[in-house]
């Protein structure tokens, strides 16, 4: 077994090891305060943990099967989020092929080129070519009304949930000195981050959680549960420097960096539902809500850690 | 035989995609899954609404529901005949009443009394319009008193107009919602206004408040 692979057990045994202590955690927490499925938060929590197993197990497969694994799990990742923000933006008969251009052009495209590797070409098409294209296509309806917002508003779904996302699996591209066959590790490094920083600023929040850090976009979140889970977050990613190519300093740094992305992503994405009166992007994942209820943390951090990672560390 | 095992996998297919294109949801009434026979009736904007009902439905009821479509356009060419006729076992009515061999209300009760239940669109025809919902056929009444005994199930069928629009051939991926309502029954001595009035209340109270992201 190479090293690489050694590490990702070792990962997934850990990860394996909280789920189960999650799940043990919920079934005592059932049994004793709703034995019977009354009690709202305890049954979500449950859910939450399930949907958890099922995400931790996909992603595993995905990296079993290696990088054509990750780049169509993101890909479907990229289209269910998009399905999501195109649902719930304005929309007029004349976006409707920009709107399938988007989907069914710029997307595999978009995927297509990290395949292949033309990191180039990758890193403009959607900020270059279908940010130009897109509203040309639109025009060509020839309805006018809202056009810049109804425009900008498709534009920026293809920015975060196509443009941004990929930089996940973007990372595997990376040619790092002495990391060779193990960038699967950074996005799992990158995921463990993030969503632990998630996790951890949900329970810092509901244990100590007093004082309301932006109470006009998210009203659960607070200053206890920000500093809490941050810190938290930020000492996770350095103890597992191991499995990166970052010193233990440059690991807590760059966990630091991708929480507090994350943290600010997270609002950003809540704006968005509060100006949609909506609570949750969807229903895809029982529990928490859509896809993007938990991507927007990784969606924002990905690129930001993509870059300094590939002006630090790539040759690429 | 291959008939059969062809119309079964078609319906799969079909199945498969609406879900992957729509995300469909059923969003039941507190008062639990319909009766196991309805009559379903809902609003029409395209030709994928009676697939989506039918898509989203428990087996158990889906096996037993009948789309009520239009004939001359199912039967236009056999593609389309064998997804009406054998994909979805549509029952086939003619919409012209001057033309008409069959009596569309006599077809639909026979279907009924098979045990069966009905997917069913009282407006008619697709809406096309700015209206939520065009004014019922009378087709619905005339049903209902022919059977009271079954349920009359309002479904609203939500932003599947937007997925593909008029003249459009090429759909575009969005969220779609089933509303399942409240089940009614025609009224004691209810007269054929007020039971249409009160169907066409009944569906609309399921459309989302807000229209103008439908636009």
């Amino acid at each position: 077994m190479s090293a690489a692979s050694l590490d990702m057990l070792k990962l997934l045994l850990g990860v394996g090891g909280i789920l189960v202590l999650a799940s043990s955690i919920g079934y005592v927490l059932k049994q004793k305060l709703s034995p019977d499925g009354s009690n709202g938060a305890i049954e979500n929590l449950n859910a939450r943990i399930r949907a958890w197993w099922a995400m931790v197990v996909l992603i595993a497969i995905a990296f079993v099967a290696g990088r054509v694994g990750v780049l169509l799990l993101f890909a479907f990742c990229s289209f269910a989020a998009l399905r999501e923000f195109i649902t719930l933006i304005n929309t007029r008969r004349g976006d409707h092929w920009a709107i399938a251009a988007a989907f069914f052009v710029v997307l595999p495209i978009n995927y297509f080129l990290l395949w292949a590797e033309q990191y180039g070409i990758y890193s403009i098409f959607v900020p270059v070519y279908a940010f130009l294209l897109m509203p040309i296509i639109a025009v060509l309806h020839g309805d006018t009304r809202d056009f810049l917002l109804r425009i900008s508003e498709v534009q920026w779904a293809l920015m975060i949930c196509v443009f941004c996302a990929s930089h996940v699996p973007a990372l595997l591209t990376l040619q790092i000195p002495g990391y060779e066959g193990r960038n699967v590790l950074l996005i799992a490094f990158l995921v463990i981050v993030v969503q632990s920083s998630d996790v951890l600023q949900y329970v810092w929040g509901k244990l100590f959680g007093r004082t309301k850090i932006a109470p006009t976009l998210s009203p659960s979140k607070t200053v206890e549960g920000f500093v809490g889970g941050v810190a938290s977050a930020t000492l996770i990613g350095a103890s597992l420097w191991w499995i990166t190519p970052f010193t233990p300093a440059q690991a807590a740094l760059m966990s630091f960096i991708i929480t507090l992305m994350g943290f600010f992503g997270g609002l950003v994405m809540s704006a968005i539902k509060r100006d949609r009166g909506v609570k949750d992007w969807g229903h895809l994942i029982e529990g928490h809500g859509g896809l993007i209820d938990r991507l927007d943390s990784v969606v924002f951090s990905a690129p930001i850690f993509f870059h300094l990672t590939r002006y630090w560390w790539s040759l690429t | 035989m291959i008939r059969d095992l062809m119309a079964k996998l078609a319906s799969i297919a079909i199945m498969m995609f609406a879900r992957a294109l729509t995300a469909a949801r059923a969003i039941w009434h507190e008062t639990g899954l319909p009766p196991k026979q309805s009559i379903y009736f809902a609003n029409h904007s395209s030709h994928g609404d009676f697939v989506l009902v039918w898509a989203v439905l428990p087996p158990w009821l889906r096996e037993r529901a009948r789309p009520v479509a239009g004939a001359e356009y199912w039967l236009k060419s056999k593609l389309s005949a064998f997804i009406g006729r054998d994909v979805f076992d549509a029952v086939l009515i003619e919409r012209d009443a001057a033309a008409r061999t069959q009596d569309p209300v006599e077809q639909m009760t026979a279907v009924l009394n098979d045990g069966s239940s009905l997917i069913l669109f009282p407006e008619g025809t697709r809406n096309q319009t700015e209206a939520r919902l065009l004014p019922f056929k009378s087709g619905l009444y005339h049903l209902a008193c022919k059977r009271p005994d079954v349920a009359l199930v309002p479904v609203w069928i939500n932003n599947l107009n937007r997925v593909m629009p008029k003249g459009e051939f090429v759909p575009i991926p969005l969220i779609c919602t089933v509303s399942f309502g409240e089940p009614m029954r025609l009224k004691a001595q209810e007269t054929k206004d007020e039971f249409i009035a009160r169907a066409e209340a009944a569906l609309l109270s399921l459309a989302p408040s807000s229209t103008e992201d439908n636009a």
